[in-house]
């Protein structure tokens, strides 16, 4: 989507009049300070300049001199002539500012290494890595068009699908196990596309960070240690939904900051661009998986901030804000749900054949899909007393009502037959429909049918070995609490123990029963108990089937709640299933249940080791994506211990500079202009970063499902930018102390080369994480990574 | 000298006779018939037992909370010189004569009755009028629902007691900020915000959230008196570390405390006691403590050791051989190497002995002086009765397909050489030359030629197993796991070289004195995290209840039925009073909005100090209520109705704010006014009304007939029960 090509550059003309602060590096020709501010109060538009009341150039020095308001003392610093013509106040740049066309050749050159870096042996290892086996399998049923189900909405995997199939992928590849050798098979097409989107990360970032900071050190300094990064280089490498993801979370990112520079040009076209742009990247990154969440979140914050400071813009009439927020909602709510709702269209309309998906969703939907035995069948649509019928419980994965020629065995509740849930089509899934009290053969073809009524007393016969569905006060025989199910009785005479009365949610009494669409729930009419599967399997005497039982509590979860799958009823008229089609809002619905429960059902297990979040940000351990033994093309999916080492000692520097930043500006501390414009990039653009990092971090402490490291990058993303933003700050406010300009510069400049040499040379050490490692492991000396293993639980 | 004598002494005191009746009112309304019913009620049968425990100085851990609470209610026994010899097993069942049923109901009681005067004194500081302050302390007077859980052995008044009281004392003290900092009572009242605040954490967990909520106010406060140049940056800071000792050492402190005690009271060994590690539990008396004492000390070559698995879960259990082997195939169709089983056993038999052997050396006994096994030594462990050695190899394991098959070699003399050499590595060593210790050392066995470590799997083995719990290889050690450590039980220093002597020795109890003492913070940590991490089976309950049932109470509990008759105790919220609280809500959110939005563009509907006002009771009063209600949304675990209480409380009085409100600012004629006093008496009566009506549930007398109950049913899904005639 974004073009990889350099976007022009930032200052275009028509800029000039904009109300924006200039950057104090364009200050570059400014001969001493007292002379610049003459110019700039002279300077028809300088709203940006220092204000009128502030103390004068006395504050040159850029120190923190405490000030009570008001009590500032005056007068000019005595500095004597000669030293003042070259010396560019100390507050003022310490680096002379980058011509014009420094900053698309930065872009250029930031862009170049990225896409290097990335696309650098992109065809090694030629066999599956890791969770490719999942998402080069999901890109595979697309192009067959065949149905499965996954826990993440479906954009990521369509698009990968979409790549392979434009790349020549055929998809009969069939992904089984990580360490399957590609052979023939096309699969570079797929990782281009990962690793294109993957190098986007880079100047998205660049450009968020200029745009935030106005400073192109702190940008390129972002660049660089995302791209010598070994964690996301090898993140971009393989067909994964995270090289996806993240470009749609940072283009969101990129385009909400750009709309908020655009701010002073309301409704212009550049503004709408970046407004609607930020939506689509909201829609993309949502699509991808459910963690877009979190950027949702990020630009609502912003975008409340932003009203709200409309609002109090009293300038601004109520109309116009209301012009305001009408186009927020429009771009920000109504486009990206219209693009998320057209993307689950198109998962729909393509995936329209039967496949290893069908068993996760409601008997009504797989009728839609072609192959699945219910596709074109036609049953009668509503029940009758005398009808035949399967019974499917509707907890996920959830079996039909089961019953055999066995018995409970001695111990387990009372001796009778067993009843149990079983997932597959069988002769024994088969019940029919009796009135409780009389019974009289129903299939008598002149007696007139009599249909089912929402709240009726039924019995329940087995067709198979005639017992009745039965249920008493003995527990059951896994679930303790539960009552046990039985099947009862001989040629359907049993008791009163047999009859269930028959309820359909949210239904009145009265009405009928539907095939496929009702949702029933049996309750026993002597104990009050509800019919349910608890979803455990039953030890080898059940045949490994699920338990069934009555349960006391009445609530409403699905393992309680059944529907009527096939139907049998000579005497009524058939119907086709088409038309109980479920609409698409319905589909849309049912799919986004089944997506939350599947995400919440990755429960780690007991004595199972997994990630915890705070393993994360210090690098604790990383992936395993290729490779296990000394032979093998080894990949690891690790951070750049540096990097990411500095990346955490930055947010601890951050917050207490932020901190100290923030209590001098509340002391009332009187700044100058140029430290307050640091304190504002600061605490403005640091701020509105970090709140992206805690979001896109701080959730995964909450989250019960199964987490892996590879979850932290977005997080990282974040991080980096604050670094970059914090670092600039830092060497800048240092730099303002040395009196020397030419010190100064030098200081800042060798600051910032220090830290750019160490990650290069960082990733010169690290980069066979990345781009495989071959041979011995780290431990033995002959290693690549001899001596690299600084943490024990580093597994290379 | 005798100059005070020439003038009259005299005393003036100031007596609010209103909050002192509505303490009388309060203590009448909780403590009236506080024995009956002389049965066990509700959860009293799961507190009841810590109490006995208490009594019994018996150690325990309870993971529903912190241990003050507890310790509260066993004060109560311990006053009404209660032995703690009770059966708690089961709701209803009659109290023993032994059992002091009046004293150990009387400080929930109390602290119960004490709310009242609390609410009254809360809106007053909030500097609401003396009415509105009535109303809210008469409005938590006739709570049924508070009513009911103040009069019984549980946790949820003491807690809301004290949340109340740190509420009240923050409030005292920012009010007194103004005037006098750093006098006695700013002292007083800043510090006893600190200790209600850890006294509610140490009653539940739950007391946090309240905790939280006056650390942000308090924060707030002082952000804004950072801006205040007024004040010098001395006494900013000398503020600053006031706060921070009153409000986070001391409640940390006052925390610790609570273990400390708890540790100091419960001293001898228990039903719990295998939660805990070996460490931990030699430190109780009886028990572990009576085996391990006077073990050596230090794991020596030829050492006999019983190997017990640090992490506990599913059970604690000891790495177990017997002479039974694999079967050949099992029921999946895969082989196996048909060795000796190693499991890991939850009981202590002699099966669980191993001798820790030098690979160099023949003899399995120690040698004298004996030679200590450091980190990173590598052993042999030989099983005591059957002198198998443990070996791994590149055999799947029964259950756990992933890792490698653990086994007591058996040598077939086909292609499958021994591997049994293991490398012991001490996981919290403090050198990399530590001597492998009893009990303290956590241990991890590499095994040598795959670099597998020795990890407990958590799944059970079928029959052939015995349901013995499964042992691995684990081939991927992905980091640090406490199912992969183990650490030395028992331990005593071999002595007999010839099998049979081996035998008898194996069997004899392990003899000699070393005890260890574990410091108070190693056993705080260990409780610690064990109260936190212990997770319950997720049990079902008959009357738990989502979080969205509590704000419309569509839920109640039973908590007691007359054996014979109807009477019965629910718990029941007064209708009138949780209906009139969300409106109070909504109206105080919907007002707060729409000023916020006019004050943003300028227009000031109320005067500032109107505002702030408003601004600062919907702080504590809202904000008391969200933070008590909403993180239950997060929560996984099994919810009850009474969770909601702290929150109805907050929410309670929020209602005397918003109608004060109402009355001071929206009525702007005389004749709205007394409209307006007219309409809050008539719905104060209808609030009385309701109290009454369902004070027969709440109080468990007089027994209703089947038709009163029937017409107390007012709503389909409260769950009042109806005897079948």
């Amino acid at each position: 989507m974004a073009p990889p090509s350099p976007p022009a550059p930032l200052p275009p003309a028509g800029r000039a009049r904009s109300r924006r602060r200039v950057p104090w590096r364009r200050r570059r020709s400014s001969p001493s300070r007292p002379a610049l501010r003459a110019r700039r109060l002279r300077a028809p538009h300088g709203r940006d300049c220092i204000p009128r009341r502030a103390p004068r150039p006395a504050a040159l020095r850029p120190s923190m001199r405490r000030a009570r308001r008001g009590a500032a003392r005056g007068g000019y610093p005595r500095m004597p002539p000669r030293q003042r013509e070259p010396r560019r106040g100390p507050g003022a740049p310490p680096r002379p500012a980058p011509p014009a066309a420094t900053r698309p050749a930065a872009l250029a050159l930031v862009t170049l290494l990225s896409f290097a870096s990335r696309f650098h042996r992109l065809r090694e290892p030629p066999h599956v890595c890791w969770d490719e086996t999942h998402f080069g399998k999901m890109g595979s049923y697309y192009i067959n068009r065949t149905f499965f189900f996954d826990v993440h909405p479906p954009l990521g995997k369509m698009l990968i699908g979409l790549a392979g199939y434009l790349s020549g992928y055929d998809g009969t590849f069939p992904f089984q196990k990580p360490g399957d050798r590609y052979e023939q098979h096309n699969y570079v097409g797929m990782r281009g596309f990962c690793a294109f989107l993957g190098s986007c990360l880079v100047p998205f970032a660049y450009l968020t960070v200029l745009e935030l900071s106005k400073s192109l050190p702190a940008a390129l300094l972002t660049a660089f240690i995302l791209i010598f990064d070994t964690g996301c280089i090898t993140l971009s490498q393989y067909i994964l939904l995270d090289p996806i993801l993240m470009f749609f979370l940072m283009g969101a990112v990129l385009s909400m900051v750009k709309c908020n520079s655009c701010a002073d040009r309301p409704f212009s076209a550049s503004w709408w661009f970046w407004l609607s742009l930020t939506g689509v990247s909201l829609a993309g990154a949502m699509g991808v998986k459910f963690v877009g969440l979190f950027v949702v979140l990020l630009v609502g914050l912003n975008t409340i901030y932003d009203l709200w400071d409309l609002l109090g813009n009293l300038s601004l009439s109520l109309v116009m804000f209301g012009k305001h927020l009408l186009a927020r909602v429009l771009c920000l709510i109504f486009l990206p749900l219209a693009l998320y709702t057209a993307m689950f269209a198109v998962h729909f309309a393509v995936l329209n054949r039967s496949g290893p998906g069908d068993g996760f969703f409601s008997s009504a939907f797989q009728s839609q899909l072609i192959g699945n035995n219910l596709h074109n069948v036609s049953v009668p649509e509503h029940l009758a007393y005398g009808s035949v019928v399967t019974m499917k419980n509707l907890r996920m994965a959830g079996g039909y009502l089961h019953s055999h020629w066995h018995l409970y065995p001695e111990g387990v509740g009372a001796r009778q037959q067993q009843v149990t849930a079983y997932l597959h089509k069988d002769l024994n899934n088969l019940w029919i429909i009796k009135k409780h009290e009389s019974d009289t053969d129903l299939s008598d073809p002149s007696s007139p049918v009599e249909f089912v009524r929402h709240g009726d007393i039924i019995r329940l016969e087995h067709k198979e070995t005639s017992r009745n569905l039965h249920s008493h006060q003995h527990e059951a025989p896994l679930t303790r609490k539960h009552f046990q199910v039985t099947g009862y009785g001989i040629n359907g005479t049993g008791d009163s123990n047999d009859f269930w009365r028959i309820e359909v949610v949210g239904r009145r009494t009265g009405q009928l029963i539907k095939v496929l669409r009702s949702q029933v729930r049996l309750t026993h009419v002597a104990t009050g108990c509800v019919l349910g599967s608890s979803g455990k399997t039953l030890p080898k005497w059940g045949w490994e089937q699920v338990e069934v039982t009555c349960t006391p509590y009445l609530k409403e979860t699905p393992n309680s709640l059944w529907n009527f799958e096939d139907h049998i009823n000579p005497k009524l008229p058939n119907i086709s299933l088409d038309v109980l089609k479920p609409s698409f809002a319905e589909i849309l619905l049912e799919s986004h249940m089944v997506m939350i429960r599947g995400n919440s059902g990755l429960k780690p297990k007991d004595n199972e080791v997994t990630s915890k979040p705070w393993h994360w940000p210090i690098n604790y351990q990383g992936l395993r994506f290729s490779g296990v033994n000394e032979t093998d093309y080894r990949v690891y999916l690790l951070g750049n211990p540096v990097i990411w080492w500095l990346n955490l000692v930055t947010i601890g520097l951050y917050l207490l500079i932020t901190v100290a930043t923030a209590v001098a500006l509340k002391r009332g501390v009187q700044l100058t202009s140029e430290l307050k414009e640091l304190s504002r990039v600061v605490l403005h653009a640091g701020g509105q970063i970090t709140l992206g990092w805690l979001l896109h971090y701080l959730p995964f402490f909450m989250m019960g499902r199964v987490l892996y490291f590879h979850h932290y990058f977005p997080a990282m993303l974040f991080s980096s930018m604050l670094t970059g933003i914090t670092w600039d700050a830092l060497l800048k406010f240092c730099a303002g102390f040395l009196s020397p300009s030419t010190t100064a510069r030098k200081v800042y400049g060798g600051g910032f080369l220090a830290l750019v040499l160490l990650i290069l040379y960082s990733f010169y050490l690290f980069h066979p994480l990345s781009y495989g490692m071959v041979g011995p492991m780290a431990s033995h000396p002959s290693s690549p990574m001899a001596g690299l293993r600084w943490m024990d639980s580093w597994e290379f | 000298m005798l100059g005070f004598l020439k003038e009259p002494v005299v005393v003036t005191a100031k007596i609010n006779v209103s909050l002192v009746a509505l303490t009388v009112m309060g203590l009448m309304s909780r403590l009236w018939g506080l024995c009956y019913p002389r049965a066990v009620v509700f959860d009293e049968v799961y507190y009841g037992q810590f109490v006995s425990l208490y009594m019994k100085r018996i150690f325990f851990v309870d993971d529903s909370g912190p241990p003050f609470g507890h310790m509260l209610l066993a004060l109560g026994g311990y006053l009404g010189g209660f032995d703690g010899n009770f059966l708690w097993n089961r709701i209803g069942a009659e109290y023993s004569i032994n059992v002091p049923v009046w004293s150990l109901r009387l400080l929930p009681a109390l602290a119960g009755a004490l709310c009242v005067p609390l609410a009254y004194q809360i809106l007053a500081e909030l500097h609401f009028s003396h009415c509105a302050a009535l109303g809210a302390a008469l409005l938590i007077l006739l709570e049924n629902s508070l009513i009911t859980q103040s009069r019984f052995m549980l946790l949820e008044s003491i807690l809301i007691f004290f949340i109340l009281l740190a509420v009240l004392s923050y409030l005292k003290f920012y009010n007194l900020q103004k005037h006098s900092s750093f006098s006695g009572s700013w002292w007083f009242w800043l510090l006893l915000t600190g200790v209600a605040c850890s006294c509610a954490v140490g009653v539940k967990y739950m007391g946090l959230f309240t905790y939280m909520l006056l650390l942000a106010t308090a924060g707030l406060h002082f952000w804004h008196m950072i801006g205040d140049q007024n004040f010098s940056n001395v006494s900013l800071l000398c503020h600053f570390l006031a706060r921070a000792l009153a409000l986070i050492i001391i409640p940390m402190g006052l925390y610790l405390s609570f273990f400390y005690v708890h540790l100091a009271l419960l001293y001898r060994s228990g039903p719990h006691d295998q939660i805990m590690t070996s460490a931990f539990q030699a430190s109780l008396e009886g028990g572990l403590a009576r085996i391990t004492q006077g073990q050596p000390l230090e794991v020596a070559y030829g050492s006999q050791i019983t190997l017990r698995n640090v992490l506990g879960k599913p059970m604690q259990c000891w790495l177990h051989s017997h002479t039974n082997t694999y079967p050949i195939r099992y029921e999946n169709g895969r082989g196996s190497s048909h060795q000796q089983q190693v499991t890991c056993y939850p009981f202590k038999d002699v099966n669980n002995w191993w001798i820790v052997k030098d690979p160099g050396m023949q003899q399995l006994v120690v040698s004298n002086p004996p030679r200590p096994v450091r980190h990173g030594h590598i052993v042999q462990l030989v099983h005591g009765i059957t002198t198998r050695y443990l070996n791994t190899h590149d055999v799947a394991a029964p259950l756990s397909p992933h890792s490698q098959e653990v086994s007591c070699y058996i040598d077939y003399n086909i292609s499958m050489p021994a591997q049994n050499l293991w490398r012991v590595e001490i996981v919290n060593r403090e050198s990399d030359t530590d001597v492998w210790k009893t009990i303290l050392s956590e241990v991890r066995f590499v095994h040598v030629n795959t670099s597998a470590v020795l990890k407990l799997s958590g799944a059970s083995l079928p029959e052939w197993g015995y349901r013995q719990l499964e042992v691995v290889g684990e081939k991927l050690s992905k980091g640090y796991h406490q199912s992969m450590l183990w650490n030395v039980e028992e331990h005593r220093y071999g002595k007999s070289q010839e099998q049979k002597e081996r035998e008898v020795e194996l069997h004899s109890p392990t003899q000699m004195d070393i005890s260890k003492n574990l410091s108070f913070m190693a056993k705080f940590t260990e409780l610690q995290w064990k109260i936190l991490t212990l997770k319950n089976e997720d049990t079902e309950h008959k009357y738990s209840s989502s979080a969205l049932d509590w704000i419309t109470m569509d839920t109640n509990i039973a908590y007691w039925l007359h054996p014979t008759s109807g009477a019965q105790i629910h718990l029941l919220g007064n209708v009138a009073t949780w209906a009139s609280a969300n409106a109070a809500a909504l109206l105080y959110l919907c007002l707060s909005l729409w000023y916020l939005l006019r004050r943003r563009r300028r227009i000031y509907d109320i005067p500032e100090d109107a505002w702030q006002l408003w601004m600062a009771a919907g702080g504590i009063c809202g904000g008391g209520w969200a933070v008590n209600y909403l993180p239950f949304f997060l929560m996984e675990k099994t919810l009850f109705l009474y969770h909601y209480l702290p929150a109805v409380t907050f929410q309670i009085l929020l209602i005397p704010v918003v109608l004060q409100h109402l009355s001071d600012h929206l009525c702007r004629s005389v004749l709205l006014k007394s409209m307006f006093s007219a309409l809050v008496v008539a719905w104060f009566s209808w609030v009385y009304f309701v109290y009454c009506t369902f004070s027969p549930l709440t109080y468990g007398q007089p027994a209703l007939a089947p038709a009163e109950l029937r017409a107390l049913r007012w709503k389909d899904t409260w769950n009042i029960l109806i005897r079948k005639q």
